[in-house]
């Protein structure tokens, strides 16, 4: 993962989390054990999140409908981490949460994006999987050439 | 006068620990994961979370298992249950345009880029029952999932070619290019008004109306749709494009300063194309309707979209004469909980109400009775009485 500047380089971590499982996750967090002190200044709190389209697709935005939304955020020695991610899943939230916290953390940085490439490979290759699988369903067209003119 | 009665405290419960007998079925057939449901009947989940207006496959998929599959039973539960959870704010408006398509077809052109995509599609199957389907529920407990097995197995990086954004374009952009297509409203950067939080009231703009028909039923869309079609507000409908697949979701956060990925959804998209014959002023463009759903549920956004543009008659100038088009009537009667609310109700306890009707009646009966040239009445109210 390229070294970007804040937010851009943050968000795409954040869009890898929150594709990971809870195992991914968790396996990530553990490679920094043991974590020094942490304070969870906001537990796992599940709510929703209004998801907007927009008329014809590129107009004026519309209220769509809700999703389920599960925030985090821990206070891990000087540095926030904050995650929010689809559906019901606090313990992700949670581990979530850690992992920005550790990525903003310059020394420890590397190594989380380390850890989430491995992760990363495995949603590449899900869609990757997935687009192939869809991409054979695509139309060939031919055209027939009618007899009566040879 | 009336009498206050209590008493249905212990038949409500029996009541209930039947349904929930009766909901297991038998119990030597083995019970059925919501897991299971929201893999193997996931367009009745996905149904479930459109007109719940909750995006949530599990919460939809435990919904419909507690509703015994009544569609909107399981409605009425996303719907109570989002009312116990607070809002964190609302989405930065989806782009379809960058979606991650499972299917993607167009009627109005044969080579549009990027291909005409079936995906998983009815389309074109023969409608006859496969036998093959007809398999039992093994008695075991169901193997673990492998979805949730560790990544340590993944392929490394470099071994995975990333795929480039190619995402099809729009076929409205295309007919948009030639200026064949009106635009849509330009975003202002206004709120678009949010009935979950205002209650309908009419005039309803577009974006109003687009979250009711977003959120309403199925089979009432699909009917008023049809309408369109057989006449009742004709618009000439061409389906320009229909696509489904995954879209990313992001959340503006104040904490972060930016955007959040929050993960993906599935949606399907419908763009109608529909005709225009153009004013004195303006040349002949085609004008749209548009849909978009939670999950994948075609026939829902080809009515939403077939309903938008019956209900833009004003706007481009058309004579409203059939139901489709009156917002006041669709919109009022789009929401299945709503309905079922008020028409089942009916069934609940009307005793004081009808003893009043009773009364009425009677004592209208009685005077008819003594009116002059009445007929005569041989104490026949008693018909009346249950």
């Amino acid at each position: 993962m390229a070294r970007e500047p804040q937010p851009s380089g943050r968000q795409a971590m954040m869009a890898v989390l929150a594709q990971a499982s809870q195992t991914e996750l968790e396996g990530v967090v553990e490679r920094f054990a043991p974590l020094p002190a942490m304070e969870h200044l906001r537990p796992p709190e599940i709510g929703l999140c209004m998801l907007r389209g927009r008329i014809g697709g590129e107009g004026a935005p519309f209220n769509l409908g809700e999703a389920t939304v599960t925030r985090a955020a821990v206070r891990l020695n000087s540095h926030v981490g904050v995650s929010y991610l689809l559906g019901r899943a606090p313990e992700r939230a949670r581990a979530a949460a850690l992992i920005d916290a550790l990525w903003q953390d310059e020394a420890a940085r590397p190594a989380v994006e380390q850890a989430l490439v491995a992760i990363k490979a495995r949603i590449d290759m899900r869609h990757h999987e997935e687009k192939a699988a869809t991409d054979a369903t695509r139309v060939e067209f031919f055209t027939l050439v009618r007899g009566e003119d040879t | 006068m009336y009498v206050a009665v209590k008493g249905g405290e212990r038949a409500i419960r029996k009541a209930h620990a039947l349904l929930a007998r009766t909901r297991r079925g038998d119990p030597q057939v083995p019970e059925i994961g919501i897991d299971q449901i929201r893999e193997q009947l996931a367009l009745a989940v996905d149904r479930v979370m459109a007109e719940g207006s909750l995006y949530d496959p599990d919460l939809a998929a435990l919904a419909l298992k507690q509703a015994r599959g009544d569609a909107i039973e399981a409605i009425f539960l996303l719907r109570a249950l989002r009312t116990t959870l607070p809002r964190f704010g609302a989405s930065v408006p989806v782009d379809t345009g960058a979606m991650r398509v499972r299917r993607r077809v167009s009627a109005t052109f044969k080579d549009i880029p990027g291909g005409q995509i079936l995906g998983p599609t009815f389309d074109y199957t023969h409608r006859l029952l496969d036998p093959a389907l007809a398999t039992r529920a093994a008695s075991t407990a169901p193997a673990k999932t492998p979805a949730t097995k560790p990544a340590t197995t993944a392929p490394k990086a470099s071994d995975v070619q990333i795929a480039p954004d190619t995402a099809p374009s729009r076929v409205t952009d295309l007919l948009g290019a030639e200026g064949l297509m009106e635009a849509s409203p330009p975003d202002t950067g206004a709120e678009p008004p949010d009935l979950t939080r205002e209650p309908l009231s009419f005039p309803a703009d577009r974006a109003t109306r687009l979250q009711n028909l977003a959120r309403g039923d199925e089979g009432f869309l699909l009917a008023l749709g049809y309408s369109t079609q057989r006449g009742y507000a004709r618009t000439h409908p061409f389906v320009g494009e229909i696509r489904m697949g995954a879209v990313k979701v992001e959340l503006f956060a104040e904490e972060v300063g930016f955007a959040i990925p929050l993960g993906e959804v599935t949606l399907t998209e419908c763009q109608m194309v529909n005709q225009f014959h153009g004013t004195d002023e303006a040349p002949p463009q085609f004008t749209r309707g548009y849909g978009l759903v939670f999950g994948q549920s075609e026939r829902k956004a080809m009515s939403m979209a077939l309903v938008d543009r019956a209900l833009r008659w004003e706007e481009l100038g058309e004579e409203k004469s059939a139901p489709a088009q009156d917002a006041e009537f669709v919109l009022s009667h789009s929401d299945n909980v709503q309905a079922t609310g008020f028409v089942e109700h009916l069934k609940l306890p009307h005793y004081v109400d009808f003893q009043a009707e009773l009364d009425l009646v009677r004592r209208l009966r009685a005077e008819h009775a003594e009116r002059p040239g009445g007929p005569a009445q041989s104490g026949d109210e008693e018909e009346l009485a249950p």
